[in-house]
């Protein structure tokens, strides 16, 4: 009950901190003077990826330890942390693009943090249609956690193979060259994802919870639930 | 100890080996997939398109590095599952099962036997390349079979993993490709990148890198499936 208690302390904080990141970045912070209105996406953009740093990070953890201990209270927080990062990572690969078609002129380019993530997104999605594919818990926790593992480790060799291969993504601008207005904004959204996030990853990892207690039912006709579906 | 399960990984990749050169199907029908391949593209791309710089070499010349390591993955990734489909057929996935020792015996003997399989395959396949495409690989021989180990350790040590992972499942041979090929996208360039290199020459010094980084791969995906291979082909 832990988790669901912290997810919830973490959704108390993301809701008004996501409301008030938006005003910052919206209104208070000063528009950017190269790019304009535009790069305000860019509160949306970049808390997006700590998301999704943090998920995976959990997804990494919980499959290596489900692995080790087979608790399946590790496997849903494990599925949890992938699918909500999944969820960033497309969200922060959009954001990008948009963010990309007036700056950069196109909605892709071969960059190596746009490739890297693109990877990224397309190997977790990997894992969760390995899931779905798998009918035994068991063998699901496994072959899932074993997955995600293996790609978790995959990430740094990708991003140096894309990053030798070309660069053209701007250098992240250091906090003391940019106006403390868009730095406090854009570091209270960062909060205010983090927090998001691990709300979102309390919530899944209920759903997995509950699901799997369905799933036991149906499996066992005798306790009557599952009998009607034959 | 170490020596016993070195023992079971070279029985292992022994036994494999006798099946291949007796049955020959499995390498012979991979080897003329990867040529099809090859030829697909050549009629694709045009025999005569020019390359970037024309009139110096063929488009088909300037892309050979991408088409032949393209072709090489998709034959990897029917080697790999071939394997595991041969232990699966007659239940020897369990009898491996119960062989006394570690499973990574298990895991790097089954290595070594897709190991092998696929550099027989480059051996008759890059001569095909050179042939069909007109390339002047002959002087460049050594530094590209060096490409080719590095790449294809790579290659079989994810293929291997991936294999014995989803050999029970139901839709194997979708999700197979579908988890090997974005793990392998890193190996992929740096083998096409690092080919171009040893076919155009390297003005830059560049190869270092790319080598270099096969070779973080490689021992990255051995250790990691090593380690965990013992989960992988658990019942």
């Amino acid at each position: 009950m832990t988790v669901i208690r912290l997810g919830r302390m973490a959704g108390v904080v993301a809701v008004p901190l996501l409301a008030v990141g938006l005003y910052l970045g919206l209104f208070w912070a000063p528009e950017d003077a190269m790019m304009g209105q535009v790069q305000r996406i860019m509160y949306v953009h970049f808390p997006s990826w700590i998301a999704v740093g943090l998920s995976y990070l959990v997804g990494f953890v919980c499959s290596v330890v489900y692995l080790v201990r087979r608790n399946p209270r590790f496997d849903y927080m494990a599925q949890a942390g992938v699918e909500v990062g999944v969820l960033f990572n497309a969200t922060g690969l959009v954001t990008g693009s948009i963010w990309g078609r007036p700056t950069w002129g196109v909605w892709w380019t071969w960059d190596p943090r746009l490739t890297t993530t693109a990877i990224m997104l397309v190997i977790f999605v990997g894992y969760l249609l390995v899931r779905a594919f798998l009918d035994d818990p068991d063998a699901r926790g496994r072959v899932g956690a074993l997955v995600a593992i293996m790609g978790f480790v995959t990430v740094p060799i990708v991003y140096f193979s894309v990053r030798w291969w070309r660069t053209l993504h701007q250098i992240q601008s250091s906090p003391n060259t940019v106006d403390h207005k868009m730095v406090v904004a854009l570091r209270v959204m960062m909060v205010a994802f983090a927090a998001g996030a691990c709300y979102l990853m309390s919530r899944r990892y209920e759903v997995a919870r509950l699901e799997a207690v369905v799933e036991q039912i149906e499996y066992e006709p005798d306790t009557g639930a599952g009998g009607t579906r034959g | 100890m170490i020596g016993a399960e070195l023992r079971r990984s070279w029985i292992l990749l022994w036994k494999d080996l006798l099946i291949e050169r007796r049955a020959k199907a499995a390498f012979n029908a991979m080897a003329f997939f990867a040529g099809i391949v090859l030829l697909t593209f050549g009629f694709a791309v045009g025999p005569e398109a020019p390359g970037v710089e024309t009139g110096v070499e063929t488009l088909l010349q300037h892309l050979s590095p991408g088409l032949v390591w393209v072709a090489i993955l998709f034959t990897s990734q029917l080697a790999a599952d071939r394997s595991f489909q041969l232990e699966l057929e007659r239940g020897g996935l369990d009898a491996l099962r119960v062989y006394p020792g570690d499973r990574k015996a298990l895991y790097f003997g089954k290595l070594l036997a897709n190991l092998a399989i696929l550099l027989l395959m480059e051996a008759v396949l890059l001569p095909f390349a050179a042939i069909l495409y007109s390339l002047d690989l002959w002087a460049r021989l050594p530094a590209l079979a060096g490409v080719a180990v590095l790449t294809t350790i790579a290659l079989s040590a994810t293929g291997t993993f991936y294999a014995a992972l989803t050999a029970n499942l139901r839709a194997r041979q979708v999700l197979l490709p579908l988890l090997l090929f974005p793990v392998l996208i890193p190996v992929l360039l740096a083998a096409v990148k690092a080919t171009g290199l040893v076919l155009r020459g390297d003005p830059m010094n560049e190869l270092g890198s790319w080598v270099k980084l096969l070779g973080a791969a490689d021992v990255l995906f051995l250790v990691v499936a090593a380690l965990t291979f013992e989960y992988v082909v658990e019942e």
